[in-house]
């Protein structure tokens, strides 16, 4: 039987990269995909520890997380689209016009 | 009857408002009648209550009225309450009588100036205010009256208030008289704390029992409340207001600063006798103050140009011998002068009125003279005034001064020396008023060609006026003869019933009765006549027989002449004392409490927010992925610290 704490470490490295992901890219597009990398990242670690406890909550916030980021995909990728719209591009250092 | 005697200054409040409140919109001829009319009626109804009055036995006259509860509040009920007595009696019939008088010659006076309906509006203000103060039956609402009549002062003192000078003399008319308020305003606390009543009745009622009689209490109340009456009647050492407020129209300072208003303080006095007869010493301040005011006042009014001034002058005066009278106890004196004051007072301001008018607005008397043949009807009048207010026999003035005069030294609380100074002013009452008369309407005529020419008598409803009120000043002190020209005193016994338990009445009833004393009377009203006719006879010699010899008078006591031309330099005194330093605290408390203090820690603070806020905005610098770099930072953070826990 896999350990647990396997399941943890992929989760980890998962969310990882998604982090990374999403400080040093530049395009939304990827970032959103790294945004959804940790959600699953979070995911995987809420089903492990589940299994392991032998409780069903852990499933039961996972349907919950998954919801959200269906959500929240529609509603980022409207944004993107209308940013695009606006400036022709999506790379989000040419949208910094949210200061002082 | 009685039941209508919220209808005495209704009726002028009615004036007021209809006059008010269509401002502008009425014909001329339809003010006039409105602003006339309710003081007519007014008039007649105190009249008719008057007689009322009279009709009651002389122990029971007293009608009381109360309208509504004004304030409940805890044990302070005040309400809106008229009193009718024999004091308030003569007050409304004065008020009313003479407010009426002037009514009538304001339409003449005023019949030139677009204005006119402010002018009437304010009058019936004033008119209600002065019949609210007489005939309220406690210290508030009668203080309500007493700051009415002030407002108007100050309104129509100011009435052509492009002028600065009428302005400002408005100002300071209300300033000093704010001063006053706020002694009688303290006496009224005290009063209430003690007594827990402010209605006259209560607290004349319960004064003996509450207070002990010369203690130090009652002294302080009574000396609190005569603050306010120095402010209102012009004593010193707040007179100096008055003779500025001659800025105003003339029947203004006929009505409001000669006849009605002035006369407040006395009036207050003589309402709370009760009170000043539990303290001697305080009586002692009001006769001292009121004796030196009238000399003082008169002095002044020897050396001054300005025929207003002169009258001013005279009317501070002779409210020093009102206040005279009541310090010595002789209330009834005082208000008998009161009375006759009101009548003769108001007939030389509307005379003088008429010369201004005559005059094309000029009022200086040395630009004046041989007037009397050109307006005779105003010299006529103005004549009969001046013999009144100087006391020759047989004029109202000599019945109420004489009487003033002879209590101030038969009184127990009277003097001799009080006597000698009433005695001297007297002289120099009959000089001054006949300086005046002999300069304005005697000798050579003075004025330019072109105002020579303007010169007419004043139109009806001015000439007719002065000659009433020329009639009231010679009859009018007949109800008040002396005891010795062998008739009853008829104004004395009249106010007895609202005088403090005729506690002075058996001293000089007793002096009357005893043979030497009846002589002594005789003797000093002997003295004063001599003393008024040698004063008219050298003020015919300086002003009209002689005049270099008035020049080389003023030459040899130049130094004099200026100090009393110059007022005894006391507005120059106020000025350096009072009023320089309170600009200057002002000032210091503007420029540097407010500007600096204040205002610099208010702006103070705004300024450091500002510069913290400067330096952290730049936080934020719109970059998405910064942000998410700190959000990231902070987490772990976070983490880290509940980790480690």
């Amino acid at each position: 039987m896999v350990p647990v704490s396997a399941y943890l470490i992929v989760a980890i490295v998962l969310f990882g990269i998604g982090t990374v992901g999403v400080l040093i890219s530049r395009n939304m597009i990827v970032m959103f995909m790294c945004i959804e990398l940790m959600l699953n990242a979070a995911n995987l670690a809420l089903i492990a520890f589940s299994r392991s406890l032998e409780v069903m909550d852990g499933h039961a916030f996972v349907f919950l997380v998954l919801t959200v980021a269906a959500a929240e995909a529609a509603v980022g990728l409207a944004i993107v689209l209308a940013i695009y719209r606006n400036r022709e591009t999506i790379n989000i250092d040419r949208f910094s016009i949210l200061k002082w | 009857m009685s039941d209508y005697l919220y209808l005495i200054p209704l009726f002028p409040l009615i004036g007021f408002l209809l006059n008010g409140l269509l401002l502008g919109r009425l014909p001329r001829v339809v003010v006039n009648i409105i602003a006339c009319l309710s003081v007519a009626a007014a008039f007649i109804i105190s009249v008719l209550v008057f007689f009322e009055l009279k009709a009651l036995p002389p122990d029971v006259r007293v009608i009381e009225q109360t309208l509504f509860t004004w304030i409940p509040s805890g044990i302070l009920q005040v309400n809106f309450g008229l009193l009718l007595d024999p004091l308030s009696a003569i007050m409304i019939l004065v008020v009313t009588g003479v407010g009426l008088i002037i009514h009538i010659y304001s339409i003449g006076y005023i019949a030139h100036d677009p204005c006119f309906g402010r002018f009437f509006t304010y009058m019936n203000l004033f008119m209600f205010s002065m019949l609210t103060l007489v005939l309220a039956d406690n210290f508030l609402f009668m203080f309500v009256g007493w700051e009415g009549v002030g407002l108007c002062s100050y309104l129509l003192i100011g009435f052509w208030y492009h002028k600065k000078s009428a302005s400002d003399a408005g100002k300071k008319a209300f300033i000093v008289n704010r001063i006053g308020d706020f002694g009688f305003l303290i006496g009224m606390f005290i009063i209430f704390w003690e007594v827990g009543s402010l209605e006259f009745r209560v607290v004349m009622e319960q004064a003996p029992v509450v207070f002990i009689a010369g203690g130090s209490l009652i002294t302080t109340i009574c000396l609190l409340l005569f603050v306010g009456a120095t402010g209102k009647s012009a004593q010193i050492p707040l007179y100096v207001w008055l003779p500025d407020a001659m800025e105003g129209p003339t029947p203004v300072s006929a009505l409001i600063h000669a006849a009605t208003m002035v006369t407040a303080g006395v009036y207050m006095i003589a309402r709370t006798n009760v009170l000043y007869m539990l303290a001697p010493d305080a009586l002692m301040v009001v006769a001292i103050v009121g004796a030196v005011t009238a000399f003082f006042a008169a002095t002044i009014a020897l050396t001054q140009n300005d025929i207003k001034r002169v009258l001013a002058y005279s009317t501070v005066s002779q409210l020093g011998y009102m206040f005279l009278a009541c310090g010595v106890a002789s209330f009834s004196a005082g208000i008998f002068h009161l009375m006759t004051h009101s009548f003769f007072k108001a007939l030389l301001f509307l005379g003088a009125g008429s010369v201004i008018h005559a005059m094309s607005d000029e009022q200086d008397m040395r630009r004046m003279g041989g007037l009397g043949k050109h307006i005779k009807i105003t010299y006529i009048t103005m004549l009969v005034a001046a013999l009144t207010i100087s006391g020759i026999p047989g004029f109202s003035g000599f019945f109420s001064k004489d009487e003033i005069l002879w209590k101030s030294f038969s009184s127990q609380h009277g003097h001799p020396i009080f006597w000698v100074v009433g005695f001297v002013t007297a002289g120099l009452t009959a000089f001054y008023m006949f300086r005046l008369i002999y300069m304005t309407f005697h000798g050579k005529e003075r004025m330019d060609e072109e105002t020579r020419q303007h010169i007419h008598e004043s139109s009806k409803s001015m000439t007719i006026p002065l000659m009433v009120l020329a009639v009231l000043s010679v009859v009018g002190g007949w109800i008040g003869m002396p005891h010795i020209f062998g008739v009853s005193n008829f104004f004395e016994h009249w106010l007895e019933p609202v005088m403090a338990g005729g506690s002075y009445e058996p001293v000089s009833h007793a002096l009357a009765a005893g043979g030497g004393d009846v002589g002594m009377e005789w003797g000093l009203m002997a003295a004063s006549v001599a003393l008024v006719l040698v004063s008219i006879y050298f003020a015919r010699t300086f002003y009209k027989t002689k005049p270099q010899l008035a020049t080389a008078w003023r030459k040899k006591m130049s130094g004099l002449h200026q100090v009393l031309l110059n007022k005894y330099y006391v507005d120059e005194f106020y000025g350096a004392v009072i009023v320089r330093p309170l600009i200057v605290f002002s000032l210091f408390l503007w420029k540097v409490v407010d500007v600096i203090l204040i205002d610099g820690f208010v702006n103070g603070s705004a300024l450091v927010y500002e510069g913290v806020s400067e330096s952290l905005r730049r936080v934020q610098t719109g970059r998405l992925r910064s942000y998410a770099t700190l959000f990231v930072f902070g987490v772990v953070i976070l983490v880290a610290y509940f980790v480690m826990d």
